[in-house]
């Protein structure tokens, strides 16, 4: 008997979790009607008033994703809770930041779906604008990044909260915190992209920067705190 | 003591579990208070007690998800952390009252999960076949590729005890595993623990159903408000309800009489 490699181990996990939520659906529309209803609210607010800038856009952007991304987090580890897989997980014979990385994957996997229907929605709905293709390489880019930034915290506290009663509060309140550089470096980033001059793009360059050294930091403590805030009661 | 070949991954042959001197501490409410045990290959260990005696912390400990405030958990004569984890894992089943399987996946896709993690066959087509026999062994065949949500209590009792026994644990750890079983699945359950221990598994169970439970006992210890108030061996196929009833009600009638009141309070540590 020998144990999976540890890609091995993150791919079967990562698979389960695309298998059960193709089957439930629960997570996607859940999260994808939320993140429309939110984008439409904002839309609503600016009705009749002046259009509104690339600054708002980009807030509204960033807004839509860490709020619609926050209660797929949330529903996706309530999920594993309800039936007591997660303990079922942790008893198995797989790395803990095998167990780690396969739901920062999959929260990030459903988070990107969401930038698939929530950018289009501003483009129709505040005529938000990104430019040529390499505009959308680098918001594609800094929208990837940002994500994987977000579902690295996320992830890390969505599991180790175990059985606490106020998990479902406790979750946001840890993680909206620790988030607060990449929604800014996210927001700060789109805006710079979608302005669109030499000297935003060379803004944004920066903030992409700093996003791929904020998502390393959070990858890896991650990995290296999932196993102890796993731990043992 | 236990061969460091066998603290590696690839070598899962536990022969004893040793619990020394264990105490649990929830906060200021200790749990449980002194309990030595050992565990044999081959023999199976009844834990009796009435609800939150600290049967199930026992088994939480002896699965390395509680860890003791005071005491030991030897497997093969090595506390868990001189493991590798993952070879300690891997020796594990346990089952809860929980069926702890993926309600969107069908039955056959959780078994095929699970034994993917555990890594306990050749390949594919082992590990498929061991899933198909396993469904049949419990019942589950004509619902394997039901979704485990469409399933009964019942029936998602028996996928999570196939779950349990599919990558063949060398410490099966059962919490209340009659629970939601017909008379059939009862039978058939402990047929499953026969063959278990029969194989050489180390296994301890928690359950109330004392006649199901008594023929298959080898060693019986009878928790009371935390501490271990009774426990006997017995010699195969002496045992039966009637005795393990006898037992709890002996040491039910000493604890009361030694006046062991619930523990309330852990004492102040230093």
């Amino acid at each position: 008997m020998t144990s999976a490699s540890f890609p091995r181990q993150v791919a079967m996990l990562l698979w389960k979790d695309v298998r059960v939520e193709l089957r439930a659906g629960e997570l996607i529309y859940a999260t994808l009607l939320f993140a429309i209803i939110i984008v439409l609210l904002f839309s609503f607010a600016f009705l009749g008033g002046a259009p509104p800038t690339v600054e708002v856009m980009a807030g509204v952007l960033w807004v839509a994703l860490s709020l619609s991304g926050m209660l797929g987090i949330s529903r996706s580890f309530e999920r594993e809770r309800e039936a007591d897989t997660l303990r079922a997980l942790l008893l198995a014979p797989v790395e803990r930041s095998a167990l780690y990385l396969s739901k920062l994957l999959s929260v990030s996997l459903l988070m990107l779906l969401l930038c698939a229907v929530v950018v289009p929605a501003l483009c129709l709905l505040f005529g938000m604008q990104v430019g040529d293709a390499g505009a959308w390489g680098r918001l594609i880019l800094l929208l990837t990044l940002g994500i994987l930034g977000f579902a690295a915290v996320a992830a890390l506290f969505g599991a180790s909260l175990g059985r606490a009663r106020v998990r479902e509060v406790l979750l946001p309140l840890l993680v909206y915190p620790l988030v607060v550089p990449v929604l800014l470096a996210g927001a700060r980033g789109t805006y710079a992209i979608l302005y669109g001059t030499p000297e935003s793009l060379d803004d944004a360059a920066r903030w992409l920067k700093f996003l791929l050294v904020f998502d390393s930091l959070a990858v890896m403590g991650g990995l290296w705190l999932f196993e102890p805030l796993c731990a043992t009661e | 003591m236990a061969t460091e070949a066998a603290r590696q991954p690839g070598a899962a042959t536990l022969q004893t579990v040793e619990v020394r001197g264990f105490y649990k501490d929830y906060g200021r409410q200790r749990a449980v208070a002194d309990v030595s045990l050992t565990l044999r290959a081959g023999q199976l260990t009844a834990l009796l007690g009435e609800n939150g005696a600290g049967k199930s912390t026992l088994l939480g400990a002896l699965a390395t998800l509680i860890r003791p405030t005071r005491g030991q958990v030897l497997y093969d004569g090595t506390t868990a952390e001189a493991w590798s984890p993952l070879a300690l894992r891997r020796c594990l089943g346990v089952l809860s009252h929980e069926p702890r399987c993926y309600t969107d996946l069908s039955a056959r896709e959780n078994l095929l999960f699970f034994g993917r993690l555990y890594g306990a066959f050749a390949d594919g087509t082992a590990l498929t076949a061991a899933c198909a026999q396993k469904l049949t062994e419990v019942g589950l065949q004509r619902a394997a590729d039901r979704p485990a949500r469409t399933l009964s209590r019942g029936m998602l009792q028996r996928l999570a005890i196939a779950r349990t026994l599919l990558p063949r644990p060398q410490l099966l750890l059962l919490d209340e595993p009659y629970t939601g079983l017909d008379r059939d699945g009862v039978a058939l359950l402990s047929r499953l623990i026969a063959a278990e221990r029969e194989r050489g598994a180390i296994v301890v169970v928690i359950s109330h159903d004392l006649d199901a439970l008594g023929p298959l006992c080898d060693q019986v210890a009878v928790l009371l408000h935390g501490r271990l108030r009774a426990h006997a061996e017995f010699a195969p196929g002496t045992c039966d309800g009637p005795a393990l009833l006898r037992l709890y009600q002996q040491a039910s009638a000493a604890g009361a009489a030694a006046g062991a009141g619930k523990l309330r309070r852990a004492e102040p540590r230093p």
